[in-house]
């Protein structure tokens, strides 16, 4: 085995995958990678399939080494970028980090979550069914917790053979305000909340994790109270709690509560979504379950269709750098000051 | 009954609520219906939610014919027939009282009742598992008897330990691990609901009935013991 050696991350850099699914029923809340879309670019650059656990940075990136083996990785998300022993890896490419180099995760720059897959994934015990961490539940993880410095993550050598990959698509960003469908619990709420709802920009407060995204703005009036016998709870769910101020619920959220929910984010805007960050202003708006389902649909194809966008990088950097420059140039020699003459 | 009503979440899931209350009637429902989803499987299904008066389904939009899944729902809520039969009855030791429950002697007095009789009134009843939630294999329990129902402490408690027996307006449960709280502790079990590395990882499962039996201190450390070795210590009792 070749391990991949954590030696700096933030306190909430974790494994995630697709998330926990069939133990909702028991309390056990999904969790999972905030972006799905970041998560299966990471994924397919290294020939993963696309929901396969990866490390999950949360606002910090990292720093790492590998020691008995080469390891094939690669970073997506956020706009993240990585460099081994100070060069820097152009965007959407895997790269091999050789045994004895560093390899340096910046912080994500456009969002909050960036993820580091490896080839084959790390060998790690599934925790009912999933690496995926909960920090509430203990669950996940390295035996239920995130990484920390002097972590060894194994890794198989039989998957570390591939060569590096680019990936050329157009990231599915989405722009305008988020796709909700109303309810379940919308008949809770005044009709003028409704249109406050709709109609109004919210604030993304400080209080946002993967639990859930606490709001600000006009504040919502509840028509028939606030407490409600607890039910099921998803992924998206606009709840409202006493004081008015909505909180949309995240991966890490709870399986059942009792605030009304006024409305749901449509599955294919959620990761977007997890990527906005406190202080950034957005707004929302109603769509119909046609809509809403085409929408998956269309991140569905995208993330099926990702392997079909790579293509093997041909040349190391230096060849390639040295390359782009004779082109422009129109000289034999780049290396040469007289090759400008 | 009314009719139960189907009301959307998301692209991705559905719920369908049979009441707004707290009632074993409607809780019965509820997993009759999620007896027969689970049954038939549609096409897309990722898990259901049954919770007190409503059934979660969460599918894949993209591989579910929603007009499909409606009608069958449609089709099985009408003439649905009740789960009242329960699965299981559990037998649960208890310590209460002192170290093991803070609160016994406060709500004793609340009630104008001595600790010992909230122990006779506590463990005299059977509990139903209406839902499982909040924190993996949280048991939220219906059946607690109206005399020593207490509304819930004013500050909530940071942490409590796993096994807490406590009692939190009209309802009971057991903490399957150190977690906040603001119901009142009344004794202690070494049962784990909720043990990750054990198999089976949850004891119980809604639907399931609980009795509680108070058990002398003296038994702690042994049943701790065998807590310890993996063994479940809740035993399965005749109903």
């Amino acid at each position: 085995m070749i391990d991949l050696v954590v030696k700096s991350c933030g306190p909430m850099t974790a494994l995630q995958d697709r998330g926990r699914f069939g133990y909702q029923g028991f309390g056990v809340s999904p969790s999972g990678a905030m972006d799905r879309r970041a998560l299966a670019m990471a994924n397919a650059l290294v020939g993963n399939p696309h929901d396969m656990g990866a490390i999950e940075f949360v606002n910090l990136g990292g720093s790492f080494n590998g020691e008995g083996g080469d390891l094939h990785l690669a970073v997506a998300g956020a706009g993240v970028s990585a460099s081994i022993d100070g060069t820097p890896i152009p965007p959407l490419t895997s790269f091999v980090l050789k045994e004895g180099q560093s390899l340096e995760v910046g912080h994500p720059r456009t969002g909050t979550f960036a993820y580091l897959a490896v080839a084959g994934g790390v060998a790690v015990e599934l925790q009912l069914g999933s690496v995926s961490f909960h920090l509430r539940s203990r669950l996940g993880g390295l035996k239920g917790a995130p990484l920390q410095a002097g972590n060894r993550l194994l890794c198989r050598p039989e998957n570390q053979t591939g060569e590096p990959m680019q990936l050329s698509v157009d990231i599915l960003e989405g722009t305008g305000p988020l796709r909700v469908m109303m309810g379940p619990q919308d008949d809770y709420f005044t009709p003028e909340s409704i249109s406050l709802l709709l109609e109004s920009e919210f604030t993304i407060s400080p209080q946002a994790d993967r639990m859930g995204f606490q709001l600000t703005g006009p504040k919502l009036e509840h028509a028939k109270g606030f407490n409600i016998v607890s039910d099921g709870i998803v992924d998206g769910h606009i709840q409202v709690p006493g004081s008015g101020q909505p909180i949309v619920l995240m991966r890490d959220r709870q399986t059942a509560g009792g605030y009304p929910k006024i409305a749901t984010v449509i599955s294919a805007d959620l990761a977007r979504l997890a990527q906005m960050r406190p202080g950034a202003k957005l707004r929302f708006k109603a769509v119909g379950r046609d809509e809403a389902v085409a929408a998956a649909r269309q991140l569905k194809d995208w993330i099926a269709s990702l392997p079909g966008h790579l293509t093997p990088v041909r040349y190391s950097l230096t060849t390639e750098h040295l390359l782009s420059r004779n082109l422009i140039g129109g000289t034999v020699d780049a290396l040469s000051p007289a090759g400008h003459d | 009954m009314p009719t139960p009503k189907i009301l959307p979440c998301g692209d991705s899931a559905l719920t369908v609520e049979f009441g707004s209350t707290i009632d074993p009637a409607l809780n019965a429902m509820v997993l009759a219906l999620d007896e027969i989803v689970r049954t038939r499987a549609p096409a897309g299904l990722i898990e259901t939610v049954p919770t007190y008066r409503s059934l979660n389904i969460q599918f894949d939009p993209a591989a579910t014919d929603y007009d499909a899944l409606v009608r069958l729902l449609d089709e099985a809520t009408t003439d649905l027939a009740p789960r009242h039969a329960v699965g299981r009855r559990w037998r649960v030791p208890v310590v209460y009282g002192g170290e093991y429950g803070s609160d016994l002697e406060e709500v004793a007095e609340i009630h104008g009742l001595t600790p010992t009789q909230v122990i006779d009134i506590h463990s005299s009843s059977v509990y139903r598992i209406y839902m499982i939630g909040f924190l993996p294999g949280f048991t939220y329990l219906g059946g607690l008897d109206k005399r020593i129902a207490t509304s819930r402490r004013l500050h909530p408690r940071a942490k409590i330990p796993a096994g807490t027996i406590m009692i939190g307006g009209e309802q009971a449960g057991i903490a399957p691990m150190d977690m906040p709280s603001g119901w009142h502790n009344l004794g202690l079990t070494p049962v784990r609901p909720y043990a990750p590395e054990r198999d089976p990882v949850f004891l119980f499962a809604a639907g399931d009935e609980i009795i509680f039996e108070p058990v002398d201190a003296l038994r702690w450390e042994a049943m701790e013991k065998a807590v310890q070795a993996g063994e479940p210590v809740a035993e399965e009792v005749c109903p």
